[in-house]
């Protein structure tokens, strides 16, 4: 008998179930677990409390990033420097403490292998295709670009791996979000991500996972790949999927943690057998067409407040529901913004280039591209935070920190930084950021915070502006 | 983890849309390494302005709350159920959670009631001056009204809650089918588990 034809989070799912329970709840065997400083140590006092060890501690690995300032770790003669804010140092010294028991790999912050834990894993080659990988961390999303099922979990979840490689799952609805076509000169993987984002709207993915498609995803590099799916969590998908495929196989082989040899010939072999069977099946069906997409951002304070650069901030009255309207009257008037006004005439004081959305190799050249031979515009602070020791080590090996430091950017150390306002990198109140990273919530990046979420090139043309820019005017035409 | 059969009282009539987590608590609260007091951190953002609904005497310890769509979306911080829970709200009635926020919720004694917009409408109108009870043996949200709205719980979520249940111990009861899986992992798809140590693959 013909088998039905699987998508390929069916077959991940079916390779992954320990055992069903009568009433349709399955215990999945969980390939890979990521660890951070934030979201564990409640996990690591649990175990210890009930006198529980660690299962496979060998399949975990922690890494330090939501905490850590972005500034010098070590003084001239290599000691390391102390962390100022004393719950910061509690926290990643717990972590540290806690791996060490438990005898869980962890990268300290001054390793060169240090970074965004979404930075990392892809990097080192422990994200690997058809595995199923966790973190307790939303943007854990970010690793289906490669083909695992991986989503964010909470603190009793990650207590629950430790204890038993197993979560206790129900399993999703599947939704395909197929983008066709050729993208136009300066749209990147983060306006294709945020015109999605923008049309299902930030609930349109709950209870499913997203299977990206389409010429344009399959044209996308993985860092690209890993922009788009690191937003889906943006778009109410716990978890989104790119299927494996020859640019992700190129991009994982020789990684550190990748399978070597024979290993990597049979390991090869099956992810070939996981993209989705024609025919299959999906809950829901999303098409975009590339030609519609322009470099777009936010206007709001949901991921979903999405316009193009071209365009105005929106009249709350031109929304068909009364609770979204009221919505974005209460995001304008936080956001400091009058219906009408031209995108491209709104000043910025900040710009964030960064975090595990847009902080690998590609984002740093995007940007810097623009920043060549530019100023940063007066009264204006630009970041640039490297997700992790190893991309800072290859920008600078390209010498795109002089591009940003000759321009009058910051060129930081590795971390989550200005993305989430829990080190010292925030943007104070009432002023305006144009952000690469994910979210524009009240008070994600400083309390008083106004943010905008753009791509790399898109925030390298605001900060040389000093405005919300449409960077194809800036841009050589090769 | 107590048992929730039923939580009863006053509700927050609050209805807002898009609820993050980073609403329920912001980030500053996460330095903390236990899940205690969190309640203090509780919709900080809101209670900053005058005339919110957290710091009116009529809705004061309120173990309900009822909440617009896509409640608890964002950050996956378990933090948020900690602060509900450490500010005395047992469950949350909205049209939709975000899938993370809710499996969190469960785990701490927090019931994520899905109900559809007129049913919350309806709610938030009568929970201006009314209790009301969300029963979950027999999964209906009730009022004084004699409004009776039904609603659905994943079966096995809702026996945890309702038994207290550890699923950390239910699962290790299963170390046996764990290991079998694992043996069977070792054998058809042995790069999973073949990774070098970070150690090593860093020398």
């Amino acid at each position: 008998m013909a088998q039905r034809p699987q998508t390929l989070y069916e077959k991940i799912w079916a390779a992954h179930v320990v055992e069903r329970r009568p009433d349709g709840t399955c215990l999945i065997y969980i390939d890979r677990h990521l660890v951070h400083e934030v979201t564990s140590p409640q996990a690591f006092e649990g175990l210890r409390a009930a006198g529980r060890k660690v299962r496979r501690p060998e399949l975990t690995l922690a890494v330090p990033d939501h905490n850590l300032p972005t500034t010098p770790r070590t003084d001239a003669s290599g000691r390391l420097l102390p962390i100022s804010d004393p719950e910061s140092a509690q926290q990643l010294e717990a972590l540290r403490r806690n791996t060490a028991e438990f005898g869980v790999d962890y990268i300290d912050a001054t390793a060169a292998a240090q970074g965004i834990v979404h930075v990392v894993g892809p990097e080192q080659g422990f994200t690997l295709p058809g595995t199923t990988l966790v973190c307790g961390d939303s943007h854990t999303s970010a690793h289906g670009a490669l083909g695992a099922l991986a989503f964010g979990i909470g603190t009793s979840e990650v207590e629950h791996v430790l204890a038993t490689q197993t979560l206790l799952l129900s399993p999703s609805k599947t939704m395909e979000v197929r983008v066709d076509g050729v993208l136009g000169h300066g749209v990147s993987a983060k306006d294709v991500v945020l015109a999605i984002i923008g049309k299902i709207g930030a609930a349109g993915g709950t209870g499913h996972v997203i299977e990206f498609t389409g010429s344009v995803i399959r044209n996308l590099s993985v860092e690209g790949r890993l922009t788009i799916a690191n937003m889906s969590i943006e778009g109410g998908a716990r978890a989104g999927l790119i299927a494996p495929d020859e640019t992700t196989f190129a991009y994982l082989k020789d990684r550190p943690m990748a399978p070597k040899g024979a290993d990597w010939d049979k390991a090869v072999a099956w992810w070939r057998t996981l993209p989705t069977d024609p025919g299959a099946v999906y809950d829901k069906v999303v098409t975009l067409d590339a030609a519609d997409i322009a470099p777009n951002l936010t206007w709001g304070t949901s991921p979903e407040d999405v316009v193009p650069i071209t365009g105005v901030v929106p009249d709350p009255d031109s929304f068909a529901d009364p609770s979204k309207r009221e919505a974005a009257r209460k995001s304008l008037d936080y956001m400091g913004l009058t219906p009408g006004t031209a995108m491209q005439d709104i000043s910025v004081q900040h710009v964030f280039i960064g975090s595990c959305t847009n902080s690998r190799i590609e984002d740093l050249r995007a940007a810097a591209a623009v920043a060549r031979d530019r100023k940063v515009a007066d009264g204006v602070r630009a970041l640039v935070v490297p997700g992790s020791g190893l991309v800072k080590r290859q920008a600078e090996a390209e010498g795109l920190d002089r591009v940003f430091v000759r321009a009058g950017f910051e060129w930081r150390e590795p971390g989550c930084s200005m993305c989430l306002a829990m080190n010292p990198d925030k943007v104070p109140p009432g002023e305006r950021c144009a952000s690469t990273s994910n979210r524009n919530f009240v008070g994600r990046q400083g309390p008083g915070a106004r943010t905008h979420l753009l791509s790399p090139a898109m925030a390298a043309a605001a900060a040389v502006t000093g405005r919300l820019s449409d960077v194809r005017t800036l841009m050589v035409h090769e | 983890m107590n048992p929730v059969t039923t939580v009863s009282g006053t509700a927050y009539p609050w209805g807002a849309k898009n609820i993050d987590t980073d609403v329920i608590i912001p980030a500053h609260w996460l330095k903390t390494i236990t899940r205690a007091g969190l309640g203090r951190g509780a919709f900080e953002t809101v209670r900053a302005q005058p005339g919110n609904i957290f710091d009116d005497p009529r809705y004061a310890g309120a173990p309900i709350l009822i909440a617009g769509d896509n409640f608890g979306c964002g950050s996956s911080r378990e933090h948020a159920a900690w602060a509900l829970a450490d500010m005395g709200i047992h469950a949350v009635i909205a049209p939709s959670f975000s899938d993370i926020f809710s499996g969190n919720a469960f785990k701490n004694g927090i019931v994520p009631v899905v109900l559809p917009q007129e049913a919350i409408d309806r709610l938030v109108e009568v929970a201006k001056d009314q209790p009301i009870t969300v029963d979950l043996e027999t999964m209906t949200v009730t009022t004084p009204f004699q409004d009776r709205f039904s609603f659905e719980l994943d079966p096995f979520r809702r026996e945890c809650l309702m038994n207290g249940l550890d699923e950390i111990g239910l699962t290790l009861e299963r170390a046996d089918a764990i290991g079998g899986y694992e043996k069977q992992l070792a054998a058809g798809r042995p790069w999973v588990e073949g990774r070098t140590r970070l150690a090593a693959s860093q020398g």
